[in-house]
């Protein structure tokens, strides 16, 4: 099985050790994995902000770009969603591989839970909204991470409630989308959790930036990047 | 836009007030999450909840998709039973017949049932302007017009409220509004209940003219439904001589048997409860019994306009529930003012845009008051796509109202660059390189209202697609 890894563009410029992290724990699991390299974006952004027809020619590339691979593999829910959901409205021509998100993709294709990862830390799972109410994950993150090594699940209070990231609505709404970062910040320091962890890096993002500016103690942390740590390969984030 | 939502500022700017408030944000957020909470119990009891979801949404659409032909019925339903009918086109219209019957009555002053489409009107600004006194007789809008305020959720409009400010409005107000309030009030609910039932029980008894809405209208009877938990509209249903009802077009159901699936779906999904205190269905006029004359203005206000819309009409199968408002993010810290309408939370944003248009900066910001979590679908008893609509209202503000070239440029470069794989590696590199030119706090636009808050992510040496050539290539 070929798979291409769609990586996002988030990821590429601001995230890519989620990138590298979702290449090594494939390989480890005995996937060939191809990147195509003229990928870019999903084009979420440009339709959520209202520009539909500025999405549609990423929509059709993101087809062409993956063209003739077993699957597509995307660490984001939210890019996941998208391309899922949205894709055949914008591109309904466009024939494209099955999609997975990473966690899917573990689970429902290779079958696996335990996916020999070591991470000897306290975590919280957020749940993204894209990733459980449109893309439905459910418990196959947490499956996942209750494998892991060493790792402590923490619950997450409130977990369900959107950080407040929401694409363009972070600038266009910030009061709003920082009252709703705070008190998601908020609940992670209750939880206890050294890391708060999830499947999408732009939730991420605004979480940990909210974090780190009021000097919250709790990082953020990809899912990805916990299922490659190992012990010979700790992470340091 | 008239009156009392004139000249309100837009979304962002309301709310960045609203999120301040830390009396307001406790009080909406202790709301929000107890009804939450009672609804999500109240609906996981049923089993078949989903099947009654979908047949709520089918009953709706097949409804909306023979529209015409359920008004005439209505209107001929009603008619016979010795009901009569008019027909308003928009707000003034709506406004100047309500104001006529109850001149024609020879009265000055009405009491009036919790009603949404009235308040969609200002009805009670314009019946003021032409002399007329309007006694709101649901508690919680007692005690909004006691305050001089503006409900701020649908079902709870005075939810922004706490007991003691409830206290200090009852004290210093009802004197000014007919019987004062007792002395020694407290803040004890079951003290304020009874404040608010002496006050009010003046007024039912005194009343000749009763103005409502209604919940449902029967098309094959004729019937009107109104569903309520205090018995307030109940005394204003019956006890006048008579009654006017404005009720949006899109309330009809086709029959009783359809009536059935949406008195199960709206009780749990409002106020959580298995089943609706006081439902008060009536079907024009009968001897003897209840108010003599029974007037229905059908009421448009820009429902035709959102039916031709393929997208946007499935906002008119909303039963105002209130479920959206309550599990919204958004609405919990903004809290309802901030959508400058009466109909505030999620389905304000996708609602008040198509009914009222996109004229003013208020409201062509709604369709982006939305993280597009999508709590509020996943609750909706019409099964609503809200995140959908909102998506699709973008569009139309961003193609036809001004203040969005910067943007649809921006949008269009970042299209360009990612579709021109050359274009976008340099993009990609440089975004790289000048990272460490960007300050932590960026002093203008989106980049201001990113870093006021939050700090930007230290951008990494090389990117993915580096890395992957050095390893993979």
């Amino acid at each position: 099985m070929r798979i291409a890894l769609f990586v996002t563009c988030v990821n590429d410029v601001a995230f890519p050790s989620t990138g590298i992290a979702t290449v090594r724990l494939l390989e480890r699991l005995g996937v060939e994995v191809a990147f195509p390299e003229a990928q870019t974006c999903c084009g979420q952004m440009q339709y959520n902000t209202g520009y539909p027809a500025e999405a549609a020619p990423l929509a059709a590339k993101f087809a062409r770009d993956v063209a003739g691979y077993d699957a597509v593999v995307i660490p984001s829910g939210s890019c996941g969603a998208f391309v899922r959901d949205v894709h055949p409205k914008l591109a309904p021509a466009a024939a494209t591989p099955p999609v997975y998100e990473l966690t899917e993709f573990l689970i429902d294709v290779l079958g696996v839970e335990d996916v020999g990862a070591y991470f000897p830390h306290r975590v919280a799972y957020h749940p993204t909204c894209h990733s459980s109410r449109l893309l439905k994950l459910g418990d196959r993150p947490t499956r996942l991470l209750r494998a892991v090594a060493g790792l402590e699940l923490v619950e997450l209070p409130a977990a369900e409630e959107c950080c407040g990231f929401g694409g363009t609505f972070s600038v266009k709404n910030p009061d709003v989308s920082a009252a709703m970062g705070a008190d998601k910040v908020a609940h992670a320091v209750e939880s206890g959790a050294e890391y708060l962890v999830a499947a999408d890096n732009s939730c991420l993002m605004h979480i940990g930036g909210t974090a780190r500016r009021s000097g919250a103690p709790v990082r953020t942390i990809h899912l990805a990047e916990i299922l490659a740590a190992t012990k010979e390969t700790a992470v340091t984030v | 836009m008239t009156g009392v939502y004139l000249g309100l500022p837009a979304f962002p700017e309301a709310a960045r007030s609203a999120t301040k408030n830390t009396r307001m944000r406790a009080n909406l957020t202790r709301a929000t999450h107890t009804i939450r909470d009672k609804r999500a119990r109240a609906v996981a009891e049923l089993e078949d909840w989903d099947q009654l979801r979908a047949a709520g949404k089918a009953i709706k659409d097949q409804t909306l998709r023979h529209l015409d032909r359920y008004l005439l019925q209505v209107e001929e339903k009603v008619t016979a039973a010795g009901g009569h009918v008019h027909w308003a086109r928009d707000a003034d219209e709506a406004n100047r017949i309500v104001t006529e019957l109850i001149k024609a009555t020879g009265e000055t002053e009405v009491v009036k049932v919790k009603s949404m489409a009235t308040q969609e009107i200002e009805l009670n600004e314009h019946l003021a302007a032409a002399g007329i006194h309007a006694y709101e007789t649901d508690l919680a809008e007692l005690i909004v017009q006691l305050g001089e305020d503006r409900p701020s959720h649908i079902l709870v409009p005075a939810i922004h409220r706490n007991r003691t400010e409830i206290r200090d409005i009852f004290r210093d107000r009802m004197a000014s509004w007919g019987r004062p309030a007792p002395e020694g009030l407290t803040d004890e609910p079951k003290v304020l209940a009874e404040a608010a039932r002496l006050h009010l029980r003046e007024k039912f008894l005194r009343a000749k003219v009763a103005v409502s809405g209604a919940n449902f209208m029967i098309a094959e009877t004729g019937t009107l439904v109104v569903l309520e938990s205090e018995g307030n509209g109940r005394m204003c249903l019956t006890l006048p001589q008579t009654l006017i009802s404005v009720v949006g077009i899109e309330k009809i159901l086709p029959s009783w048997q359809d009536l059935e699936v949406f008195l199960q779906l709206l009780p749990r999904s409002s106020t959580a409860e298995r089943m609706n205190p006081y439902t008060t269905m009536w079907t024009g006029t009968h001897q003897g019994d209840g108010p003599k004359d029974f007037h229905l203005v059908l009421l448009d206000n820009g429902r035709t306009a959102t039916l031709a819309d393929e997208v946007g009409r499935q906002a008119l199968r909303c039963i105002r529930c209130s479920a959206c408002l309550n599990v919204c993010p958004v609405y919990e810290r903004a809290g309802g003012h901030a959508y400058g309408s009466a109909y505030p939370g999620p389905i304000g944003a996708i609602l008040t845009p198509q009914l009222r248009g996109t004229e003013t900066e208020l409201d062509r910001s709604l369709p982006y008051a939305s993280s597009l979590c999508g709590a509020c679908y996943e609750v909706c008893p019409v099964a609503i796509d809200i995140p959908e609509v909102l998506v699709h209202l973008r569009a139309k503000v961003a193609e036809h109202a001004p203040g969005h070239r910067a943007e649809r440029t921006a949008m269009k470069a970042a299209t360009y660059a990612m579709t021109h794989p050359a274009a976008y590696r340099t993009a990609e590199a440089a975004a790289v390189r000048g990272r460490k030119l960007i300050p932590a706090k960026i002093p203008f636009g989106p980049g201001k209202a990113w870093t006021d808050t939050r700090d930007l992510p230290d951008l990494p040496a090389q990117t993915f697609r580096q890395w992957w050539k050095e390893t993979h290539a």
